[in-house]
């Protein structure tokens, strides 16, 4: 009836029931979704941000600083793929603040003492950060087009857009996730949010690289915000892509490839003390 | 009591965070049915031993079962028999209070018009069905502590952690909240519950355990506690350290507590007969009392006759 507690961590030993899992699991994370959805439609300030935030961004971009912008097409033409990033982006860096959230009050504790696998209150964050972040990604398209962005992409030109950029999201979410569960409070989470906010503006988004010093031009070059954009750029308005497809999806794929790990790693301890 | 083992046992248990040592081997048992406080002040170890027994922390050392499950062999089996309330209410700030209960009965996997009817059904036990249309971020202190008690019983659990479910709460949310254990208590459920407030313990409790730096240092019913200390304690008050002095020649010393303005004398008193005895001796040896009280015990008088000293942690009074 009683046994020596020996050094084995919790974790390591819970969910060996009969239970049919996979079935609890997918039943588990809808309603976890469902939580992270409730929580974009109720906070306000996360949805002005994911939503407005770009809107605005595009409306300036095209109508205040775009006369004076130089990049040999119409500008709008140019700047909307970095607006769709931008706003991917920083829609996906809120997500940090979530996860902190969680962590740093009690309601992490209440998820531990039910009967699901902990790793899903992760999953609902992530799943509701594709969700709303796709959802304000479809707005900032079309507004652009009203605005009178003319892509010129095939359908199937589209369909890849939209797979990296959902690929994006998912990357950016998941360093979010990271730095979630890095953050002691959600006022330091909400300042990683900024950090994500200024990476798109030292990149190809709004001008092209090589009229930046060389400093900036080689980091903004290299950094992998670029390829990601010239991707888009290159499959919605035919502009040459070159080897940027599969540098965007190496960079998204080696981030998540160290990011999700980490991420479980910190998770669990986080949940251990 | 029966055959039927105790619903929480738990003997040695050691946990420490870096180089702090919070418990030094912890014993604990509860009766099924029984309701146990665990009285001590702040940083004693009251909230570490009950994540342990809960399965939120491992233990460094030490055997635990809970509803006859090992805490660390099989945490799922345990929190499948146990309801925890902490003292931060771990409810969603965001959803309304009758969204927070359906998601964890929907999490509890009771189905969706099942998990509805429960959250409906708490609400009204704890007299919530008005906010639980409202967002959890609305809510007063009391009313947090409560959504939390009724999310910790969605599953209808045999055993409950209740970790300082009165902290911070004023007088009348505290009353409530009693009630609400009460009637829990009736029921037939387990409870183990933490305090700082030997009142709670007196008032809830059919066991008190107090633990002080991470050990149990004293364990019995109320009523045993409180012969230790008496039911209520006599403050006295003297112009001076001389009539002080004298009092103290009068009364007997053996009781009395000093206080630190060298004019006040504190001790175990049984009723006003005792009231009456001390203040007619102290009046026939010619001591003039300038000032007295007549106090509930608090856990600083617990710990004074426990241990023989005053507790440097101020935030163990009563309110």
């Amino acid at each position: 009836m009683t046994a020596i507690i020996d050094q084995a961590p919790a974790h390591k030993i819970r969910r060996h029931n009969p239970r049919p899992r996979l079935r609890w699991a997918v039943s588990d994370a809808l309603v976890l979704v469902g939580r992270g959805m409730r929580h974009t439609i109720r906070n306000l300030d996360a949805l002005f941000m994911s939503v407005f935030l770009p809107i605005m961004l595009l409306v300036l971009f095209v109508y205040v600083f775009g006369g004076a912008i130089e990049v040999g097409t119409e500008y709008i033409n140019y700047v909307v793929p970095g607006i769709i990033l931008l706003c991917a982006g920083f829609g996906a860096a809120v997500t940090a603040v979530n996860v902190t959230n969680d962590m740093a009050t009690g309601v992490i504790d209440r998820f531990r003492t039910l009967p699901i696998a902990n790793w899903i209150v992760v999953f609902g964050h992530v799943v509701a950060s594709m969700a709303r972040n796709l959802f304000a990604t479809g707005l900032v398209i079309s507004l652009a087009l009203v605005m009178g962005f003319r892509p010129t992409g095939s359908v199937l030109d589209w369909l890849g857009a939209v797979g990296v950029i959902a690929l994006f999201i998912l990357t950016m979410t998941w360093v979010s996730v990271m730095f979630g569960l890095i953050a002691k409070s959600p006022d330091a989470a909400s300042g990683f949010t900024f950090f994500i906010l200024f990476l798109p503006y030292v990149s190809s988004a709004f001008v092209p690289t090589d009229t930046m010093p060389s400093v900036l031009h080689g980091f903004a070059e290299h950094q992998p915000i670029t390829p990601i954009i010239e991707t888009v750029r290159g499959l919605l308005m035919g502009t040459p892509i070159g080897n940027n497809a599969w540098l965007a999806v190496a960079w998204c794929v080696g981030i998540l490839v160290i990011v999700v790990p980490v991420s479980g790693q910190l998770f669990r301890r986080r949940t251990s003390r | 009591m029966t055959e039927s083992p105790p619903a929480i046992e738990a003997s040695g248990l050691r946990k420490s965070f870096g180089k702090t040592e919070v418990l030094k081997g912890v014993d604990l048992v509860v009766e099924r049915g029984a309701v146990l406080a665990l009285l001590g002040p702040n940083g004693a170890g009251k909230t570490t031993a009950v994540r342990i027994l809960s399965t939120l922390l491992p233990a460094d050392g030490g055997v635990a079962t809970v509803g006859g499950h090992d805490v660390s062999r099989a945490p799922n089996e345990v929190r499948s028999v146990v309801g925890i309330a902490g003292q931060y209410a771990t409810v969603d700030e965001i959803l309304t209070g009758h969204e927070n209960l359906v998601m964890i009965g929907r999490l509890y996997h009771l189905g969706k018009s099942a998990a509805r009817q429960r959250a409906d059904e708490l609400l009204e036990q704890f007299d919530l069905v008005e906010a639980g249309k409202r967002p959890v971020k609305t809510y007063s202190g009391g009313m947090r502590r409560r959504l939390d008690l009724a999310a910790s019983l969605i599953a209808k659990p045999p055993i409950i952690f209740l970790d300082e479910p009165t902290t911070g709460l004023d007088p009348r949310s505290r009353q409530s909240m009693w009630n609400v254990i009460r009637e829990l208590v009736e029921s037939g459920i387990t409870l183990l519950l933490t305090t700082q407030y030997l009142e709670e313990a007196d008032q809830l409790a059919d066991r008190v355990a107090v633990i002080d730096h991470g050990r149990i240092i004293a364990e019995g019913t109320p009523a045993d506690l409180k012969s230790t200390i008496g039911n209520e304690r006599l403050e006295l008050e003297f112009a001076g350290s001389a009539e002080l002095t004298a009092a103290a020649g009068v009364i007997g010393v053996d009781t009395i507590r000093r206080h630190e303005p060298d004019t006040k004398l504190s001790l175990a008193v049984d009723g006003p007969d005792d009231v009456r005895q001390i203040l007619t001796a102290l009046d026939a040896a010619g001591v003039k009392v300038a000032d007295l009280a007549l106090l509930k015990p608090t856990l600083d008088d617990v710990f004074f006759s426990l241990t023989g000293t005053i507790q440097d942690d101020a935030e163990g009074n009563a309110a």
